[in-house]
This record gives structure tokens, C-alpha cells and sequence, in this order.
């Protein structure tokens, strides 16, 4: 105990010294650090205070210190968090290197593998996207068809993925291929990683409802990726892409835990973070919300925001050390993105038609980009497996029902 | 915030597990509604409640209890919400014992805790007049009279009023109707001259009472707290009978879920387990994860019982989140609970429909959903 106290007063210390004051607002969704070869800051304060944290492996906590990580065990990592919200710091850095590739490589990767990509990813050096989805290939992800072949140590990939997030501006990809069509669908996919500067890529971004394009489609074109790049034994990616899952939904089910700011959901900012207080000010009600029905809906909602914060602890208290995500995962993920739908539909009627802009006068910029994170808000029930996907497999892992389509193509869901 | 259970918790769990299943399971309130027992509760099994020291596990033990806090009084009270346990724990100890622990005076705690620690004493809550939940909407009146008061009124809802020996009775001295001020409460004896008493039998065969006050006289020494500024103490008495009464909540809607479940890897139609038709597996997926969210903001709120840095708002939030959470879930789990056991969920001999029965009455007592949504957004301002 006494150990933990020393922790968290070392800590504040720190951050009191070392977080720049820009760096304890709210975050602006241009502001966001991603990393990589090409990383960009706009806020000069953003570089200092990611080098400043890389250099403690803070930018992931609880990933041991031999490779750059910061080595605390699950009570350090959850008082540093505590005190990073104390002061309302920003993510110093926000990759699917950290949230996805990490957790995995760490569990599956070979040591050259760990030694080579771990250490950039907790210092931002390479940006990182994920190569799952394809054309012919979405809640049924297994049955995915993009093709390495092996001749001598080097595999030639050839196909296409598409809802690559990023990936017109990623360095690295991980992706899913499938390596053997002899067998059934999941015995025959593995995991590989490849560099996106080599020949034979290309990536077209995708222009959403919201009009934004964080999405690509990305076509490789006889690419060529060394032997030693594969991720695990040849044909046993799946297991590997399941766990990767795991990871993705817990970091999506953050979407329903506040407003602040998040990696893929877009971010709120000024007095449009709560919902109850645009209600009141586009009403010009001073004490009490005038629009019952609405003031109903808002209670329930910030109630339900409650209950699942409260629900996200729970199950961090409950986890062992470095057990990672589990079953779980796929109720919070469900959960959290109806709740963040609902924040933005209730914001939608809370701002009324001033909710409504696309572009142009007559409306401020935080309106028109409620707007358009009311869009980009749908696709957080279809990212990561659609909600369908979590309820199915919330009724077979944790409910243990049984499985119509175990024999088909149902286990082969994304 | 701890939101999982320590291990004291944890043993105290297990015994009242195996109390509520072996000793008090749900054929015990059948019996009870089928012969239409007088005390509405069974003697016997309240008796070995009291022996496991159940009716004093809050109270400190200054007064005779066991200081087991509110996080284990909930424990209790979630499994005796699995097989729908009829016993004066809500009644005497979660409201009335806490009534007396929070609000009396040292010679009134003196007296009156240590008995319903022992299981000696039994004592109602009269509070609602109205058939919704609206604790400042008092008719009832305390006119001062000499050193005392002369009570008039009629009440409703009284939990246990009909074999209760003493009523705690929420009066007005003052101030018009819907105002928290001028609200008191009084401590009195079931038999005194002027209270008519009339059981009411409830659709969840537990028992409650309208009561009658005409011209019932009190002494002062009936005083709970304050004449006319009782009212913030006993929102705080409700508030954590509120959380009490979700724990119980919790514990009954699990059991419906876990029934549910059973039938749908057991039951076939088609030839096949109707468990495997994703039209159920979907809305039982649904279920489970509300029930996840039920289960922490009942082990939130209960912590925050126990934990005296806790402001008197926290506790209020919290209270009004998990009671409409709870009546939210419960009423859309006891719903399903019928619906998806089909045709034998509708008749009386199968378990299920003591606990649709059971949800409404837990869902309108101390407040329903709609009510705590109300108080919710006033409490944070909207």
C-alpha cells in the first residue's frame, strides 16, 4: 500500500512538472497524435508531451520496460490513469499500434518481432492499420480471400481489404491472409505484417455519409513480404485475429465512457459536451429543461452512462493481471456504441435545426461538427463486428446457448 | 470504489445462499399465499434470519448489531431476492431499523435497536398517501396538542403495517402540501386509540396495510428527529432502503435470467434447442448485459453506503441511478420471463409468475423508474 501512495505522489509530481498546460484541455479532433513516419503536430506542445511520456513508456503503461513499455503492474497503471483524468491530460498518443497490434504481438510474436516493432510503437515511431475486412468479407470475416503465397522465404500477397482505417496514412499494416483454401475457412488464414511503402500497394480513401474519409480501400498487387514477417505458426491467424478483436472492442466500448475525446468517434468539445446543457441553451431555459419528454430521455441516458462507466471498472477490478480483455469485451463494445449513438442523437435534438448545417453560415463550427459525428456515429455498431455480431457472440461464449451454425459459416463471424 | 465483493462478502453470500434455497425457496411464499397465513411472513424461517444475525447486520454494534455495513446487508438481501423471501428484512430492518439508527435519539436507539436485532420488534414505515411515490406530498397531520400531537390521516402502501407493533408515521405540523418543510416523523404504537388498521393483500403475496389516523394523540417523546424538518433525514432513510430494495431487485431479476437460460438449452420445438434461434439468443444477449450494468450500480451504490467520504448528493445519485436502472431491468426481465417459457410461463403452478408479480410491486415501492429519472435530472441540475 505504502508503495502505491509513493507511486501516485511521484506521479502527480511528474505529470505536475512535465504536462504542458496545453495539454490539459479538452482535445481538438485535429489535435489528435497518431505518430508515424510522417506524424504531424499542430500543437507544438503535443511533440514534448509525447516524447516526454514515450520516454517513460507511459504511452503504454502496463507493456514490460525491456521494450520500452512502462512496467507498471494493474494498480499503477490505474492510479497514472487516474491522475492523468485529475488533470484532464490528453492521450499523449492514439494508435491501433497501442490499442490493437501491441497486446497481441506481445502474447504471440516472436522476441525478433517484439524487439523490432514494440519499442516504435510506444515511442510513435510507426503508425500502424489493420488489414481485416475485404470486399466479399464483413461479419463473415473468416471467409476472407486475399492470398499469400510462399516461394522461398518470401510471401507474395495479392487482393484487396477494405475499411482500412487510415491506411492512406498508415506505415505499417497488419492483415489477415489466408494461406491455405484447402482447408476449411479458419484453418487456412494467418497473421502477417508488412511495410505499406512496399511495391504493389495502393489505397483509395472512402468518402462516409459524414464526408469525412477516415476509411481506405487498400489493394496489393503481388506485394512482397518476408518469411520471417508472419505472426504465430502458418494457418493458425485466427485465433490470433480473435484476441486482436478483443482488444479493438474494449478500446471501442470507450466510445459510450465520456465525451472527451476518443480515437474513431469523433470528439465534443465547449458547451456541447453535455447534452442536458445544449438541451437548456438552445431552449434558453436557466434551471430546468423545458422539453419533458427530452429531459426523460437525457436522464436515462446519463443513467445508463452511469451504470456502464461504473460496469467498465467492474470489470477491470475483476480481470487479473495481465489477463487482458475477455468475453466481456464484446458486451461493453455493444453497449458502449449504443451509447454513444444515443449521446449524439440526443445532441441532434437538443441542438435542434441548428443541428442540421452540413456547411457554411448560420452555424458555429462545434454545431456543424456535431453534425457530422452524428453521422460518423453510426458506424461504431458496425466497426469491430456489428452489434449483431457482439449479441451472437455475447449468447454463445458467455451465455453458453447453443450454436445453430457451428458446422458453417456462424464461427466464422468477425 | 471497490465494486466487487471482498471476502467477508463473499462467505456471507454463500451462507445466505444456501439459507435462501434450502430453507426459504419460492414453494414457502406459495404456501403462504395459498393458505392465506394471518402474519403474511413464516415465523420459523424469520426466527433463523434473526438467529444468523440478518436483522442487525447494518446496525452498529453499539445498539446490538453486527456492523456489517450496507454492502453486507445487501448481499442478504440480493439472495433473498432470489426466492422471493417474505420477511420483515425490508420493512423493520431496512426501513424502520434505519429510520431509528439515523434519525432517533441515543435513548430512543437504546431502546428500540437491540429488539429488532433479536427479532423482538416489528415496525412499519407509513409514508405514501397517494398511489404513486411522492414522499413530501403529506396530508396527514401532527397538530400540536400540550406537550404532544394529535395525528389525523390515512396511509397506504404500509409495508407490514398489518403485524407491525409500532409505525413510524410521516406527519405534517406545517407548511402546505408538497412542501419539504413542516414534515416529521412519529414514533408510535400500532394500538393506540384512533389507528384502524386494514391489511391489504398485494399481487406479490407479501402484505401491506391502509391505515387510519383520527385524532391519535402522541407525546412528544414520539418524535423521530425534528417536527417540522424531518424531511432531508428522511429522504436519506429512503435513499438507502431505495439502494436496499435494488440489491433485493437484482437478486430476483438473476434468478428470472438464470431460469430463462435453463429453459432455452433445455426446451426443444423443431427438433432443435430453441436456445439456438437467434430471435432469443439476441434478446437474452440484450438481458445479460442490462443485468452486468444492474449488478454494478447495485455494488456501487451499496459501497458508497459504507464509504463516508460520500457526500449526502453522491448518495442521493446514486440511489435514484440504481433504482431505475433496477425497475427498469426487472420490468423488462419479468416480462421475458414469462414470454420466452411460452404457454407454461402463463399458469400459476410454474414459479415464474411470483416474479413478474413481485417486479411491479419492487418497481413502484419507494419509487418507480420515471419517478427517479425525475429526481435524477433535478439532482444534476436539468
Amino acid at each position: 500500500m505504502q508503495a502505491l501512495e509513493k507511486f501516485q505522489k511521484n506521479t502527480r509530481e511528474w505529470l505536475q512538472a512535465n504536462c504542458p498546460e496545453s495539454m490539459r484541455t479538452a482535445m481538438v479532433a485535429d489535435e489528435v497524435v497518431w505518430g508515424g513516419r510522417n506524424a504531424r503536430f499542430k500543437n507544438p506542445d503535443s511533440k514534448l508531451w509525447l516524447e516526454r511520456m514515450a520516454a517513460r513508456g507511459w504511452t503504454c503503461p502496463t507493456w514490460p520496460a525491456e521494450y520500452g513499455g512502462g512496467g507498471l503492474n494493474k494498480e499503477e497503471a490505474i492510479i497514472l490513469n487516474q491522475e492523468l483524468r485529475r488533470i484532464n491530460a490528453r492521450p499523449a498518443l492514439t494508435s491501433f499500434g497501442i490499442s490493437m497490434l501491441g497486446p497481441v504481438l506481445l502474447e504471440s510474436g516472436s522476441v525478433d518481432q517484439i524487439m523490432e516493432h514494440i519499442p516504435k510503437i510506444v515511442a510513435g515511431e510507426i503508425r500502424w492499420c489493420q488489414g481485416y475486412s475485404e470486399p466479399g468479407s464483413g461479419s463473415d470475416l473468416a471467409s476472407l480471400s486475399t492470398r499469400a503465397e510462399l516461394h522461398g522465404d518470401t510471401y507474395t500477397i495479392n487482393g484487396s481489404k477494405v475499411w482500412t482505417s487510415y491506411a492512406d496514412q498508415a506505415d505499417w499494416i497488419f492483415c489477415l491472409v489466408r494461406t491455405d483454401f484447402e482447408v476449411p475457412k479458419h484453418a487456412g488464414i494467418s497473421f502477417i505484417l508488412f511495410d505499406m511503402a512496399s511495391p504493389g500497394i495502393t489505397t483509395k480513401p472512402i468518402q462516409l455519409i459524414s464526408g469525412g474519409s477516415p476509411f481506405c480501400e487498400t489493394f496489393f498487387d503481388d506485394v512482397k513480404v518476408p518469411q520471417r514477417n508472419l505472426v504465430g505458426r502458418l494457418n493458425e491467424g485466427w485465433s490470433i485475429a480473435k484476441r486482436l478483436l478483443q482488444h479493438e472492442r474494449t478500446m471501442i466500448s470507450s466510445f459510450g465512457l465520456s465525451s472527451g475525446q476518443s480515437d474513431r468517434g469523433g470528439t465534443t468539445t465547449s458547451n456541447l459536451a453535455s447534452v442536458e446543457a445544449a438541451a437548456m441553451h438552445y431552449r434558453g431555459d436557466s434551471d430546468r429543461l423545458s422539453d419533458a419528454v427530452l429531459r426523460d430521455r437525457i436522464a436515462q441516458f446519463k443513467i445508463d452512462s452511469a451504470a456502464f462507466a461504473y460496469t467498465s471498472q467492474r470489470s477491470i477490478e475483476e480481470s487479473k493481471q495481465g489477463q487482458g480483455p475477455n468475453a466481456t469485451s464484446s458486451m461493453l463494445k455493444n453497449y458502449g456504441c449504443e451509447l454513444n449513438k444515443r449521446r449524439y442523437e440526443l445532441l441532434m435534438q437538443a441542438l435542434g435545426s441548428q443541428g442540421l448545417g452540413w456547411e457554411g453560415d448560420g452555424f458555429n463550427s462545434d454545431e456543424l461538427q456535431v453534425t457530422r459525428e452524428w453521422l460518423r456515429s453510426k458506424a461504431n455498431s458496425i466497426e469491430g463486428g456489428t452489434s449483431e455480431i457482439q449479441l451472437n457472440v455475447i449468447a454463445k461464449r458467455v451465455l453458453g446457448l447453443p450454436d445453430i451454425m457451428s458446422m458453417s459459416k456462424q464461427q466464422g463471424s468477425k | 470504489m471497490a465494486l466487487v465483493l471482498n471476502e467477508d462478502q463473499l462467505l456471507l453470500k454463500d451462507s445466505a445462499q444456501s439459507f435462501c434455497q434450502q430453507l426459504a425457496p419460492v414453494s414457502v411464499l406459495r404456501r403462504l399465499r395459498d393458505s392465506n397465513d394471518e402474519t403474511g411472513f413464516d415465523q420459523a424461517i424469520w426466527t433463523q434470519m434473526v438467529d444468523l444475525g440478518w436483522a442487525g447486520m447494518a446496525i452498529p454494534e453499539a445498539y446490538g448489531g453486527y456492523g456489517f455495513g450496507y454492502g453486507g446487508l445487501g448481499v442478504v438481501l440480493e439472495e433473498t431476492g432470489r426466492t422471493l423471501v417474505s420477511s420483515p428484512l425490508i420493512s423493520t430492518v431496512l426501513l424502520a431499523a434505519t429510520a431509528i439508527n439515523e434519525l432517533g435519539s441515543e435513548q430512543q436507539k437504546q431502546e428500540l435497536l437491540p429488539k429488532i436485532v433479536a427479532g423482538e420488534l416489528l415496525v412499519a414505515l407509513a409514508l405514501d398517501e397517494n398511489s404513486s411515490h411522492a414522499p413530501s406530498r403529506i396530508h396527514t397531520s401532527a397538530e400540536r396538542s400540550g406537550d404532544g400531537f394529535i395525528l389525523n390521516g390515512a396511509k397506504t402502501f404500509v409495508l407490514d403495517g398489518h403485524v407491525a407493533q409500532k409505525l413510524i408515521v410521516v406527519a405534517r405540523s406545517s407548511g402546505e402540501i408538497d412542501s419539504k418543510q413542516g414534515i416529521g416523523l412519529f414514533l408510535v404504537d400500532a394500538t393506540l386509540e384512533g389507528i384502524a388498521i386494514n391489511r391489504t393483500h398485494m399481487v406479490d403475496s407479501r402484505n401491506s396495510a391502509k391505515i387510519e389516523f383520527s385524532q391519535v394523540e402522541v407525546g412528544a417523546d414520539a418524535l423521530l428527529g425534528e417536527a417540522d424538518g424531518g424531511f432531508d433525514g428522511l429522504d436519506r432513510v429512503l435513499d438507502i432502503a431505495r439502494i436496499g430494495l435494488a440489491a433485493e431487485m437484482l437478486g430476483s431479476i438473476q434468478e428470472v435470467f438464470e431460469r430463462i437460460l435453463d429453459f432455452l438449452k433445455t426446451r426443444e420445438q423443431f427438433g432443435i434447442l430453441i436456445g439456438s434461434f437467434q430471435g432469443l439468443q439476441h434478446r437474452a444477449a440484450t438481458m445479460y448485459s442490462e443485468i452486468e450494468l444492474c449488478k454494478s450500480v447495485v455494488r456501487a451504490a451499496l459501497a458508497g453506503l459504507d464509504d463516508p467520504a460520500k457526500s449526502r448528493e453522491d448518495i442521493a445519485e446514486l440511489a435514484s441511478i440504481a433504482k431505475a436502472k433496477l425497475s427498469e431491468v426487472f420490468f423488462e426481465v419479468s416480462n421475458e420471463g414469462i414470454q420466452m417459457h411460452g404457454g407454461i410461463g402463463m399458469t400459476d403452478e410454474f414459479d415464474i409468475g411470483f416474479f413478474l408479480k413481485r417486479a411491479r410491486v419492487a418497481q413502484q415501492f419507494l419509487g418507480d423508474a420515471s419517478f427517479h429519472r425525475d429526481r435524477y435530472a433535478s439532482l444534476n441540475n436539468f
